[in-house]
């Protein structure tokens, strides 16, 4: 044991003494053992003062020994692993923990800020409301920022969290939510029926209360014989012990949101490990084995350091060998503290005196304690304490007067609140129970049950019958046989308790909520202002709205407004819990789905390839496509694109267009199914042509266009927009399955299965013929425009061949298996060598489809009809299909709709620029005269300057027009002449040679 | 929540698209007040608090669309089949 650690006790505790840990707080190094806490290695090392208060910056020290800690909040680690607002309580020690104090300025022993003790009076209940209520501009520059500075908590990491974290979904029969002595027994009962088991447990070491009270259970002590449970459990291959996992919410269908902190307990995560793991656990039933939170009573000065849960106390003595402090006395109205006190006292803690409420405390405590010269005042109260840490406390008594005592640890017990969080995720409501004096689970969501403390039980025999009670049940439910199971024996234990929550007539601030800094006097004030309703005392009051969710604070404060209205407290009302019980940190809610992982990158099949080309790749959708193909000395995009251009135009050029969506449809009924999904015919497509299609809404909107080839009589196959591909599958499922059931189609997405790539360019016909086998056929008689045939290329590989153009020149799509993208971009890259063959992206391809007058997904925007696109003849007047009806609404059929028209800079020297909005020549510009907007812009190298396409109110009729270009966001304004939307080869010649 | 599907048994509502009520009927494009009713067809949707017909489309699944009743207000699933076997009597394939 290390000499520094003063207040070690000798023996005893769950600390591993033989290993030292060496840890530092605000720069001060200390050493602690594995199996401490943060908490309990700074007490050990008689640290008292660990923070200052949120509101008011008062001293404050540890209040408690678990996850309901509201005072002890530290930063742990620094830079990206920086995690503020961490409760010392239950921060597992290890060697090179490193932990500052927060909310505090310069230091902690001096604060400057502390003076916001002395403008208390305006920090009252709702002083965000009333204080800095006007002038409201004095907010943003003067009212929020100093809050900011003087109230704020610890600060956020800087830079990337360098760990990672990580998803996981598994699967029980019986989950246990806490493997206190009522979770052990549950796990256990359910665990030997064969059940699935999963026992979660948001501590590092099982057991719960049995590590930090004294029993004796079946001849063993109470901590032995949680270990021997515990390894019982961990022998069974159907149950998983899951420790340092909080079970944080319940979701539908029996679905667990769990955290577990698989790394916090070391400095760095180990090699190829997550720092924490997001759990989802979908269980068949579960029992929630929480147990109960400590709640204190409210006096003046009962923030002090050295104050403490009784329970704390006993925990920091019996699990970890620590003295809280030289001289305690308890504060108490219940005969557990009692117990826990005198059992501190065997181990080694001064305990001095014991103040009851109580005027009427049962012989066998009162004896037990002046036994051991412990001071007993009962009809008693702490009224004052004293001391930036603790000193001296003054407790009254009918018998005594006052007296002032010694003290600098007192421990203070209110009764014990059941952690019914869990039970209230579905809407539940806990119940005021008056025979406990504590709320209660209502109603459970559907399979979970409650078991022990937190379902109100508080004697040991009963929490472990209960338990025991409860996994077997949850097992037989199941319908696996129970086996008997002897639930061990263990001493009567007296549960008697007085309610009582505030000492009226004490002097100084009474905290109620140590977190938010809320004192009995603000829920008066708040009472005064006329809240009644405890959801509106918590708003105005800010009670139980900090980090720990008011876990020591919610009962005590509706408990002081049911005094002040004279109701009881079930009239008064209960406070609810929502997800998550505990904070969860954003990256296990994140996972692996962060930066370049935030979703799966699809790489198309030519990837390699292009990417040797010294491919720019851009991201469309999911996918990266290759976006332009710079060579050496182009000084920028614009000319690699220019050049590129001018290659297809003049050449040949190729490009992957793998990511277009491939749907294979097969069966009589195609033609009848494609008739009804798209606006224009399919079942009179001849087999061997392919035809373009537009595709609505039943809102009568474009939902996505492409083109569709028949293969066979019965085997058609379907493009889509790279964009659409997943929605269209979907809605032709959906018609199918849904609309018409009685067609024979099926449908199969290939869109993984092909790679694609399109060559166009004058000699596009002599570099295909190049690569297909000997006897497929390509010339333009066997291979016309539309044509789409069979084959095979590159010796032997299975081929489609189609004859299509995006681009306005003679072109061709070849779809070979998808390995064989890569193999065929190099084949064609040979054929075409003599003629320059030249790789394109979807730059240039977005330039040649304007140049062309093609929509594509700027203009499928959603709210454009066919009619909108120009495309409104291409309806077919002699069938039904989806859409068709609601797009012959007279506001869709408007003439005066913005619809496609190109535009031309006036003077051919300006770039057009996407977004900007039409107006007409001399009108105001405003919404009232706004003409529509242009949609898409291009460079044309074969025109030799800007152009673009846009939806222009009347579109068509406007030929020959000028309108303004109005771009409010760049500060541009110029002249454009409307033009057709169809920049080169208006007849087509070109895509037919 | 959890979504019997009657091909994959028991799977996390994250593997399903949503498209909302299943008790409409695609109007008769050619009745004469056709405009009216596909008006209420595409539009108009009750939201009622408890038992609700709805789409789901098993999208990381089967690719079956799926007729689920489900409480609104419990997220409670009564039934779920096949699209093209819902007409059958309820409850058989959940
Ligand atoms: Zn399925």
């Amino acid at each position: 044991m290390s000499r520094a650690q003063r207040n070690r006790l000798e023996a005893g505790g769950l600390v591993d003494r033989s290993q030292v840990l060496d840890f530092s707080f605000d720069g001060k190094r200390y050493r602690g053992h594995a199996g401490d806490t943060l908490a309990s290695a700074l007490l050990a090392n008689g640290v008292r003062l660990v923070g200052r208060s949120f509101k008011y910056h008062r001293p404050r020290g540890i209040f408690s020994a678990g996850a309901e800690e509201p005072s002890a909040l530290v930063e742990l680690r620094d830079g990206g692993r920086r995690e503020p607002n961490t409760r010392a309580t239950v921060a597992e020690l290890y060697d090179g923990l490193e932990a500052t104090s927060q909310n505090r300025w310069p230091s902690l022993g001096l604060d400057v800020l502390s003076m916001n003790r002395l403008v208390a009076p305006f920090l009252g209940a709702g002083f965000y409301y009333k204080t800095f209520m006007w002038p409201a501009k004095a907010w943003e520059k003067l009212y929020e920022p100093f809050i900011r500075r003087a109230a704020g908590l610890g600060r956020a990491a800087e830079g990337t969290d360098p760990d990672h974290y990580e998803k996981a979904t598994t699967f029980c029969d019986v989950l246990v939510i806490g493997a206190g002595p009522a979770g052990l027994m549950a796990a256990l009962a359910a665990g030997r029926t064969g059940a699935r088991v999963i026992l979660a447990d948001e501590d590092f070491l099982p057991g719960g209360r049995l590590n930090a009270e004294v029993h004796e259970i079946g001849g063993q002590q109470g901590a032995a014989y949680a270990a021997h449970v515990a390894a019982e459990l961990a022998s069974l291959p159907n149950v998983r012990v899951m420790t340092r996992t909080t079970v944080f919410g319940v979701y539908d269908g029996g679905t667990y949101g769990a955290l577990e902190k698989v790394n916090d307990h070391l400095r760095v995560p180990s090699p190829f490990q997550p720092r924490h793991r997001f759990w989802r656990i979908v269980a068949r039933r579960a029992v929630l084995a929480a147990g109960a939170t400590e709640r204190p009573i409210v006096f003046g000065g009962n923030d002090r350091p050295g104050v403490m849960l009784a329970g704390a106390v006993g925990t920091y003595v019996q699990r970890f060998a620590v003295r809280p402090g030289r001289h305690v006395a308890l504060f108490a109205n219940n005969d557990a503290a009692w117990r826990g006190m005198l059992a501190a006292q065997a181990a080694g803690a001064n305990v001095e005196a014991i103040v009851d409420v109580r005027g009427d405390v049962a012989s066998v405590l009162t004896e037990a304690a002046k036994a051991k010269d412990i001071r007993v005042f009962t009809g008693a109260r702490v009224i004052a304490t004293h001391g930036k840490k603790l000193r001296t406390i003054d407790v009254a008594s009918a018998e005594r007067g006052h007296e002032r005592l010694y003290i600098d640890t007192l421990a203070v017990s209110g009764g014990w609140s059941p952690a019914v969080h869990l039970t209230c995720h579905h809407g539940g409501r806990p119940v005021w129970n008056e025979a406990v004096a504590a709320f209660v689970p209502g109603a459970t969501p559907p399979g979970l049950s409650v078991a022990g403390a937190a379902n109100g039980s508080f004697a040991l025999g009963a929490i472990l019958k209960e338990g025991a009670q409860q996994g077997a049940e949850a097992a037989e439910a199941l319908g696996f046989p129970v086996p008997p199971l002897d639930v061990p024996h263990t001493s009567e234990e007296s549960t008697a308790l007085q309610p009582f929550w505030h000492v009226a007539d004490s002097k100084g601030a009474a905290f109620v909520d140590l977190q938010n800094d809320v004192t009995a006097k603000d829920v008066g004030i708040a009472h005064r202002e006329g809240f009644r309703s405890v959801e509106h005392l918590k708003r105005y009051t800010t009670l139980g709205m900090a980090t720990d969710q008011g876990r020591t604070s919610n009962v005590t404060g509706l408990a002081i407004m049911a005094e002040l209205t004279g109701a009881s407290i079930a009239e008064t009302g209960t406070t609810i819990f929502r997800p998550p019980y505990t904070p969860v940190s954003l990256g296990a809610l994140a996972g692996h789905h962060r930066g370049k992982d935030f979703r799966p990158v699809r790489l198309t099949p030519t990837h390699e390839w292009a990417a040797k080309l010294g491919a720019v790749f851009v991201e469309t959708g999911p996918w990266l496509r290759a976006q332009y193909f710079p060579r050496k000395g182009e000084k920028d995009w614009l000319e690699t694109v220019t050049r590129e251009v001018k290659a297809v135009r003049s050449s040949v050029g190729l490009i992957d267009v793998s990511t277009f969506g491939k749907i294979d449809l097969q069966g009589p009924d195609v033609g009848t199914f494609l008739d009804r999904v798209y606006i224009n015919t399919f079942s009179t497509l001849a087999v061997g042509k392919a035809r373009y299609g537009v595709m609505l809404r039943e809102d009568g909107m474009v939902m996505d266009d492409g083109t569709t080839a028949r293969l066979a009589p019965e085997h058609y196959v379907m493009t889509t927009t790279t964009a659409n591909a997943a929605k269209v599958y979907q809605h032709l499922e959906f018609c199918l399955q849904v609309l018409w059931p009685e067609l024979d189609v099926s449908l199969a997405s290939v869109s993984e299965h092909w790679a694609q790539i399109a060559i166009a360019g004058p000699v596009a016909r002599t570099v295909l013929s190049r690569v297909v086998d000997k006897d497929v056929d390509v010339s333009d008689a066997a291979l016309p425009f539309m044509g789409a045939i069979e084959g095979t290329v590159m010796g032997g590989v299975k081929a489609r061949l189609f004859r299509l153009s995006f681009s306005g020149e003679l072109g061709y799509e070849i779809a070979v298996p998808a390995r064989q993208g890569a193999k065929l971009a190099q084949a064609l890259m040979e054929a075409g060598h003599e003629y320059g063959i030249t790789p394109y992206g979807t730059e240039a391809l977005g330039v040649m489809r304007i140049e062309k007058g093609h929509v594509s997904g700027n203009e499928l925007s959603g709210q454009t009809t066919a009619g909108d696109l120009g495309l409104g003849r291409m309806a077919s007047p002699k069938k039904d299909y989806i859409g068709r009806v609601m797009a012959g609404r007279a506001g869709l059929i408007d003439p005066d709709r913005p619809s496609l028209v190109g535009f031309k800079p006036a003077d051919r020297t300006k770039r057009l620029r996407a977004g900007a909005h039409f107006l007409g020549l001399g009108a105001p510009a405003d919404m009232a005269h706004d003409e529509g907007y242009m949609t898409s812009v291009a460079y044309s190298p074969h025109l030799g300057h800007w152009i673009g396409l846009g939806l222009l109110k009347g579109g068509a009729k406007r030929v020959g027009d000028r309108v303004r270009a109005y771009d409010p966001v760049r500060g541009e304004e110029f002249e454009l002449e409307v033009c057709a939307p169809g920049f080169i080869d208006p007849q087509g010649e070109r895509l037919r040679g | 929540m959890r979504i019997p599907c009657p091909y994959c048994g028991e799977r996390d509502a994250h593997e399903f698209a949503y498209l909302g009520d299943a008790t409409l009927t695609r109007p008769d494009p050619a009745a004469e007040d056709a405009e009216a009713r596909f008006h209420d067809y595409v539009y108009l949707r009750d939201n009622p608090a408890g038992a609700h017909v709805e789409w789901w489309y098993h999208a990381n699944g089967c690719r079956q669309w799926l007729k689920v009743e489900r409480d609104t207000r419990t997220h409670a699933i009564a039934a779920a089949r096949a699209a093209r076997e819902a007409d059958t009597p309820a409850g058989d394939a959940a």
